[in-house]
């Protein structure tokens, strides 16, 4: 039994993969030390700014899930913590919302770059998802009243027969898991979909010949 | 000489130093910062809980008259249709589309049984109570509806709902059975009966919740609060917190007409905001929609030194 490369058993299912995935993204455009010239904006930061925010909304909710939903109305270090799980997906939400907007008006669907689009659309709503299960789960007034509202929108498309805002149990478990699960899949592609395709160029945008790099 | 820059391609113009690494740390680094800077200003809002024992204390005329119309099967859970019962024309309606009758009731609620007669079923000495389940459920269900309309309308004409206002009548076992859910509720013991349901772990709250949505102490609570509908509460938190401001469109449409006087308003409100999410997602396939980049020139600001460098090196 002779060994072999990876080179030499292309029908691996293992090697395949690898291929394609390096094909996809090599390294220097999954990490890249360089950028074309004319990402430049303040624009481009909030992109940043939303994973940033998002991984401290991951941290304090795991903090809050692990000590339990009764922790921060009994704790001052609980409320803290709620503080800044609140504050962060405040910060979340409006980062990404002017992410959004910047993409928009950039038109950064073009070149093939559709799927990137839409994965950040579905970050965003998977996030609105996401926040309106916190807010039914804070066991307070404040998810009384959400929740006995938010039914009736709900239910009046059906979806409520499935997806019961009033249930705590199921929405804890939508909350702490499911969507969060959901939402950063989607982040990691969305972020893949960048990488693999790179910042999107100016619309018009020429290019002088004589400049181009050569790789 | 220059050609126009195909965006499928790899760009192959010049570049500049990037560290991605180091931005995302600093970006972490910063959002830290501002998050805990507005914890520590703010804190965060955490008014408590209703419950149904502090309903019944503070308004019992209105906890009474909620448990009248769940008795004679007025209320809003008893007419709500589906998910939670069978009540014809109940459901609301997309055009011809029926979502929520079809979806089902997933979760039935009998609101004679759930909220009133099976709670005092497990009250303990107490022989009054005990005659006049006996009497209610010896009765048939024509014969119920009759002593609890009867006692409902009195109800609603005596002044301020007060229960010992009520006009004399044939209310049959209603004023007892009434009275006693109504100090079942001020000593706390309706709230774990409604929950429970005969279980020890349970986690669903949807029909105490029901119930209290039922009254109007709920809803008077959250007008102070400016959370209800018609004062954009769809995106307000208590206190003057930011709330779910991304909820601002979808509360829009419940301000103006036909959605505001519409019977159908939230199945209207719902599908607009499914057809308008469809096309937010699918922008890049909508023409029209997908030129208006071209049309604002906010990407001219956004590349302006791209374009400034464009046009410098056209003139020379």
């Amino acid at each position: 039994m002779s060994a072999h490369s990876a080179g030499d058993a292309p029908e691996m299912w293992t090697t395949r993969l690898r291929r394609r995935a390096v094909d996809a993204l090599p390294p220097e455009k999954l990490l890249p030390d360089t950028q074309p010239s004319y990402v430049a904006s303040w624009t481009y930061l909030f992109g940043a700014l939303t994973i940033a925010a998002f991984l401290v909304v991951l941290v304090t909710g795991v903090v809050l899930g692990a000590e339990g939903p009764q922790w921060w109305h009994v704790s001052s270090t609980g409320l803290f913590l709620n503080s800044l799980h609140l504050w962060s997906v405040e910060l979340f939400m409006a980062f990404m919302v002017i992410h959004l907007w910047g993409s928009f008006f950039m038109a950064a669907w073009r070149g093939k770059r559709a799927l990137t689009w839409i994965t950040g659309a579905l970050c965003f709503l998977g996030s609105v998802g996401t926040a309106l299960t916190g807010y039914v789960i804070q066991q307070n007034f404040d998810s009384q009243w959400i929740s006995t509202e938010a039914k009736d929108g709900l239910n009046s498309v059906g979806i409520g027969s499935f997806f019961n805002v009033m249930n705590y149990g199921q929405m804890l478990v939508f909350h702490v898991v499911l969507l969060p699960v959901v939402v950063s899949i989607l982040v990691g592609v969305h972020l893949l979909l960048v990488r693999r395709r790179g910042v999107v160029p100016p619309l018009d945008a020429v290019t002088d010949e004589a400049q181009e790099v050569t790789s | 000489m220059s050609r126009p820059v195909d965006p499928a391609q790899d760009w192959a113009g010049p570049t500049r130093p990037y560290d991605l690494l180091k931005e995302v740390v600093i970006c972490v680094i910063v959002v830290t910062l501002l998050t805990t800077g507005l914890a520590v200003v703010f804190s965060s809002p955490d008014v408590p809980q209703i419950t149904l024992s502090t309903w019944a204390n503070s308004k019992p005329n209105d906890f009474v008259a909620t448990a009248a119309t769940e008795l004679d099967g007025t209320s809003g859970s008893a007419t709500y249709g589906a998910p939670y019962n069978d009540t014809k024309d109940a459901a609301m309606k997309l055009g011809p589309l029926e979502l929520q009758r079809w979806a089902g009731v997933t979760t039935r609620v009998d609101s004679v049984n759930d909220f009133v007669v099976r709670p005092l079923s497990g009250v303990p000495g107490a022989p009054d109570l005990t005659t006049a389940l006996d009497q209610w459920k010896a009765a048939d269900r024509t014969q119920q509806q009759t002593w609890a309309s009867a006692y409902d309308d009195a109800l609603q004409k005596a002044t301020d709902q007060d229960p010992a206002q009520v006009a004399a009548g044939d209310y049959g076992p209603v004023p007892v059975m009434l009275t006693s859910l109504l100090k079942m509720a001020q000593s706390g013991g309706l709230d774990g009966a409604l929950l429970t349901q005969g279980q020890f772990y349970r986690t669903d709250y949807t029909r105490p919740l029901l119930f209290i949505a039922d009254g109007t102490y709920l809803e008077d609570r959250a007008v102070g609060e400016h959370l209800a509908g018609e004062q954009w509460g769809m995106m307000n938190e208590t206190g003057n917190y930011p709330g779910q401001a991304w909820l601002w469109l979808y509360t829009l449409w419940y301000q103006i007409e036909p959605f505001k006087s519409s019977g159908n308003a939230d199945a209207l409100v719902w599908g607009l905001m499914m057809l308008l999410t469809a096309g937010f997602v699918l922008v890049p396939f909508l023409p029209g929609v997908r030129s208006i980049p071209r049309w604002v020139p906010v990407h001219r600001l956004i590349w302006r030194d791209y374009y400034r460098s464009q046009r410098t090196s056209s003139t020379t």
